[in-house]
């Protein structure tokens, strides 16, 4: 039976993704469940499994290429009846799959297929979702009849979940390019494709007058980033807290356990102990581990520890997240961020990998610095930057001693945590990383 | 090099000063882009303002007058005979025109829109060329340009405008009122016209060639149209076809075939009205790489960009519904988009009314719209016999008919037929575009005792507890 495979929903607001690789040939015999494309979305790299197995009569894709949720990667001349071949992923909205308007000819609107309803959504929200770039037929509407409002495109844009039943709620909602103003005459073949801001920016002055200028494209985890770094800046208030932790203790504690049962498969290092420390220090202080819902205009405090670690990738930064933290030893988180941190450099981070944050931990400390001050994850309300731990001379009891101290910098959402919180937070955040057998007392 | 040989450099020229070309004109000069908009005419406007919506409004407000009066005798007050002074209603006419035209004049100078007169051509080298009367033409070189050059009448082969036959344009400016008056065409121009002739005295024909009124519109709204138009016109011959027209000096012969119509009928005056065509045939498009499809259309996307990257297409030019209100609002669009705004034409009601009486309104889909979209719906009809404000105006041949969802209960579409429903279709048209459900529109308190109270009962009927009607069997 002739089946295709057609790129599946990849879940958190991610409507299209670039093939990086075609793993297979045509002719080819593959099994269910072998992996035959790798493909970036705006999150990750990630492998797609075949839904079943069979023959690959057309590869449809090359690498390089962009396909959104719908598009037909391969079709398969006699593809076998798979366990899960029967319920492929649900299908896309055909609005979805259609090529992105670009300026070539557009289709004579006789030859469209009779659409469906559009999305019901005002004027002034159909105006948002364009200057957020936001796909309206891919948001779940939570007003009266379905109708979608302000908040549900705002958290669309975000790709975060702002409101109360993250899971549950989480809308399939993806971004997509604005509609981009229509290229001048000496614009690149290239379709660059402008950025989602979150607010007007005045136009660039012409660099060329100046010099010569190269132009390169944003995209995948880069270009997400850009967007969601301008939203976090322009809609978070920041104020970062500066403090030092004397760590020592600490550090000699970690190289002699690193020592004893660390290895290639649970590296110890000082993130390992920061994300427990950040864990403990949250549940005393909720108000760290929350989100600001403007559409309800509440607070949304969570009840679990999901502590992202930001990584340094190839790609662009990646922010894996350590779920359950409070729940698990140092020894296995150690285990877990090891595995975390490797899939994301190898490009190999799942979607599951990088979602469902509540507080992230950023470390610049390898490559030194006195300190930075991080932009926060939104919808996060914190971020604990940390710098290079250095020998310091410290005046101990009249005596000036050398210590190995660790400039941390904590910044947070002023509208939700005031000044007087933040350096508690930082304190007792201090203090557990001063006294650190603590750290192995939960968990 | 002689003067106005100079080239202009713009960001952004529009050809056109129609609704559409001036509204995005005057957008994109608020939004900072230098704009050149160039019109043929002498006067902005365009055929709407100059020879179409306006001076038709106007025509048809005396029209109104006329039936009034005349319908007063039912409730004992006498007019008398109207006396018609042609000429003192042509200047009438021509001077709200005149006065709408200088206003848009001089908007376009406080935003320091630069008006170019003459006809614009796209050049080979990716200019436009303006040929003007007075003066040498003028090259404009733009960054983006928008073509809004409308549409103009569209000819009936063998019967070409002239003394004996009129276009639209040709019957709005009033030359005569003829004993007898053959209107070709059922739409909504040649009943409006047909409208105001017959209020002048004219006895007045309709031919169409199908086999209704108002073809495309909702037959529920035509039927009230149709009753009335049967009393103000003398006849009105269906599924009937011009086959032929010889001019005797006194008179017109045309021959007819269709049944039930006569062979032979000699009338004074004809007036063609069989749609309209776009204009986009000499405005030198082969130049750009902006496509047009078999109608003559320019194709566009949302953004309503053509195909090629500098032109944008907006109003008639772009397609139907050939409608003042949506070239502007496609206007706006296109000076957003040439301002590299993130804007898009993605209307989910363009208001169409008929501005007959009575009235014939619409928006949205109709439950047939809806049905080929796959999706369930349901219209529910309130009779204006149940409204009171109708009853004590004398007319309860109104209909307001509203379709919605049943799943969800939204609105998707609103008919309405009767006096004003131009006027009471603007609540229907913000009610479909905000996605209101049968319960907004319920829970609006309506005035009474207006017209309007007809759609918040029309959405209590569909949620099965109507005030004004028989409670809901079973």
């Amino acid at each position: 039976m002739a089946r295709d495979f057609k790129l599946p929903d990849l879940g958190e607001g991610l409507t299209e993704a670039e093939i990086v690789r075609v793993l297979v040939a045509e002719g080819e015999e593959i099994k269910e469940d072998q992996a035959v494309l790798l493909v970036e979305t705006e999150k990750a790299q990630v492998e797609l499994p075949s839904p079943f197995g069979g023959r690959v009569a057309t590869v449809h894709v090359q690498p390089g290429e962009r396909v959104k949720v719908g598009a037909v990667l391969l079709s398969f001349a006699d593809a076998g009846t798979g366990g899960r071949g029967a319920a492929p992923a649900p299908p896309a909205p055909a609005r979805a799959a259609a090529p992105a308007p670009a300026v070539s000819a557009p289709a004579a609107p006789a030859a469209a297929p009779a659409p469906s309803l559009p999305p019901a959504a005002t004027p002034a929200t159909r105006r948002l979702a364009r200057e957020l770039g936001v796909e309206l037929a891919l948001v779940r509407g939570t007003g009266p009849g379905g109708r979608i409002l302000d908040v549900d495109v705002r958290v669309a844009a975000g790709g975060g979940a702002a409101t109360a039943a993250p899971a549950a709620a989480s809308p399939a909602a993806v971004v997509r390019a604005a509609a981009p103003a229509p290229a001048t005459p000496a614009a690149p073949a290239e379709a660059a494709r402008p950025l989602a801001a979150p607010v007007s920016l005045p136009s660039l002055p012409r660099f060329e007058q100046w010099g010569p200028v190269e132009r390169e494209p944003l995209r995948g985890i880069r270009r997400r980033s850009a967007e969601h770094l301008s939203v976090a800046w322009a809609a978070i208030p920041h104020v970062t807290q500066h403090d030092q932790a004397d760590v020592t203790e600490l550090e000699t504690m970690r190289r002699r356990q690193q020592k004893r049962e660390g290895g290639e498969n649970a590296d110890l290092t000082l993130t390992v102990f920061l994300v427990k420390a950040a864990a403990m220090v949250l549940r005393a202080h909720p108000r760290f581990n929350a989100s600001l819902d403007h559409g309800t205009g509440e607070l949304v405090v969570k009840r679990y520890y999901n502590i992202g670690v930001a990584v340094d990738t190839d790609q662009g930064l990646m922010v894996p997240v350590v779920r359950g933290v409070e729940g698990k030893g140092i020894r296995d988180l150690a285990a877990e961020l090891t595995r975390l941190v490797a899939r994301a450099r190898e490009g190999k981070a799942t979607i599951e990998d990088l979602r469902g944050g509540s507080f992230t931990v950023t470390n610049t400390g390898a490559l030194g610095g006195t300190g930075a001050t991080p932009i926060i994850n939104y919808p996060e309300v914190a971020i604990l930057g940390v710098g290079r731990a250095r020998q310091t001379p410290v005046v101990r009891d009249g005596q000036i001693v050398p210590r190995l101290v660790l400039p941390l910098s904590l910044a947070f959402d002023h509208r939700v945590i005031d000044g007087m919180a933040a350096a508690r937070f930082s304190t007792d955040l201090v203090g557990l990383l001063e006294a650190p057998e603590r750290l192995f007392l939960e968990g | 090099m002689v003067m106005g040989e100079l080239p202009r450099e713009a960001d952004l020229v529009v050809l056109g000063g129609g609704p559409g070309g001036y509204a995005a004109a005057f957008r994109a000069a608020d939004l900072g882009l230098d704009t050149v908009l160039v019109e043929a005419r002498g006067a902005l406007g365009g055929e709407c303002l100059h020879v179409g919506c306006i001076p038709s409004k106007a025509l048809l407000g005396i029209a109104a007058l006329v039936h009034h009066a005349a319908a007063a005798a039912d409730a004992g007050v006498a007019f008398g005979p109207a006396r018609i002074d042609s000429a003192k209603l042509r200047a009438w006419t021509q001077r709200s025109i005149d006065r709408l035209a200088q206003g848009l004049a001089g908007l376009a100078k406080a935003r320091g829109v630069e008006v170019a007169t003459g006809h614009g051509r796209f050049e080979g080298d990716g200019s436009i060329r303006v040929a003007r009367e007075d003066a040498p033409p003028a090259t404009l070189h733009f960054k983006h340009a928008i073509v809004a050059t409308g549409s103009r009448p569209a000819p009936l082969p063998g019967l070409e405008v002239g003394p004996r036959v009129w276009d639209s344009s040709a019957a709005l400016a009033l030359p005569s009122t003829p004993a007898r008056l053959l209107v070709v065409g059922g739409g909504y121009i040649g009943l409006e016209l047909g409208s105001v002739y017959a209020a002048l005295g004219a006895e007045v024909t309709v031919v169409e060639l199908l086999d209704g009124l108002l073809p495309g519109v909702d037959r529920d709204l035509v039927a009230p149209l149709a009753r009335r138009l049967g009393k103000q016109f003398k006849q009105i011959l269906l599924g009937t076809k011009l086959t032929g027209m010889r001019d005797a000096g006194g008179a017109v012969t045309v021959d007819l075939s269709g049944d039930g119509a006569p062979n032979q009928l000699e009338v004074d005056q004809l007036l063609v009205a069989v749609g309209r065509r776009p204009l986009t045939d000499d405005l030198g498009l082969e130049h750009t790489r902006a496509a047009r499809d078999a109608r003559g259309f320019v194709t566009v996307d949302a953004q309503r960009r053509t195909a090629d990257p500098r032109v944008l297409a907006i109003g008639d030019v772009a397609g139907e519904p050939m409608l003042a209100h949506k070239a502007i609002a496609e206007g706006l669009v296109a000076a957003e988009v040439a301002a590299g705004r993130p804007a898009a034409f993605e209307p989910l009601a363009v208001p169409a009314v008929v501005f007959t009486d009575p009235e014939v309104a619409w928006c949205g889909l109709t439950e047939a719209d809806a049905r080929a979209r796959g999706v369930e719906a349901r219209a529910v009809k309130v009779p204006w016999s149940a409204s009171g404000r109708a009853v004590a105006m004398g007319r309860t041949d109104g209909l307001t008919k509203l379709v919605f969802e049943v799943a969800s209960g939204r609105l998707l579409g609103v008919g309405l037929v009767g006096p004003h429903a131009g006027d009471l279709l603007a609540e229907g048209v913000l009610a479909v575009e905000m996605g209101a459900v049968a319960e907004d529109l319920a829970g609006a308190i309506h005035t009474h005792p207006t017209l309007s109270e007809t759609l918040g009962e029309a959405a209590e009927l569909f949620l099965g507890r109507p005030v004004h009607l028989p409670p809901p069997r079973g």
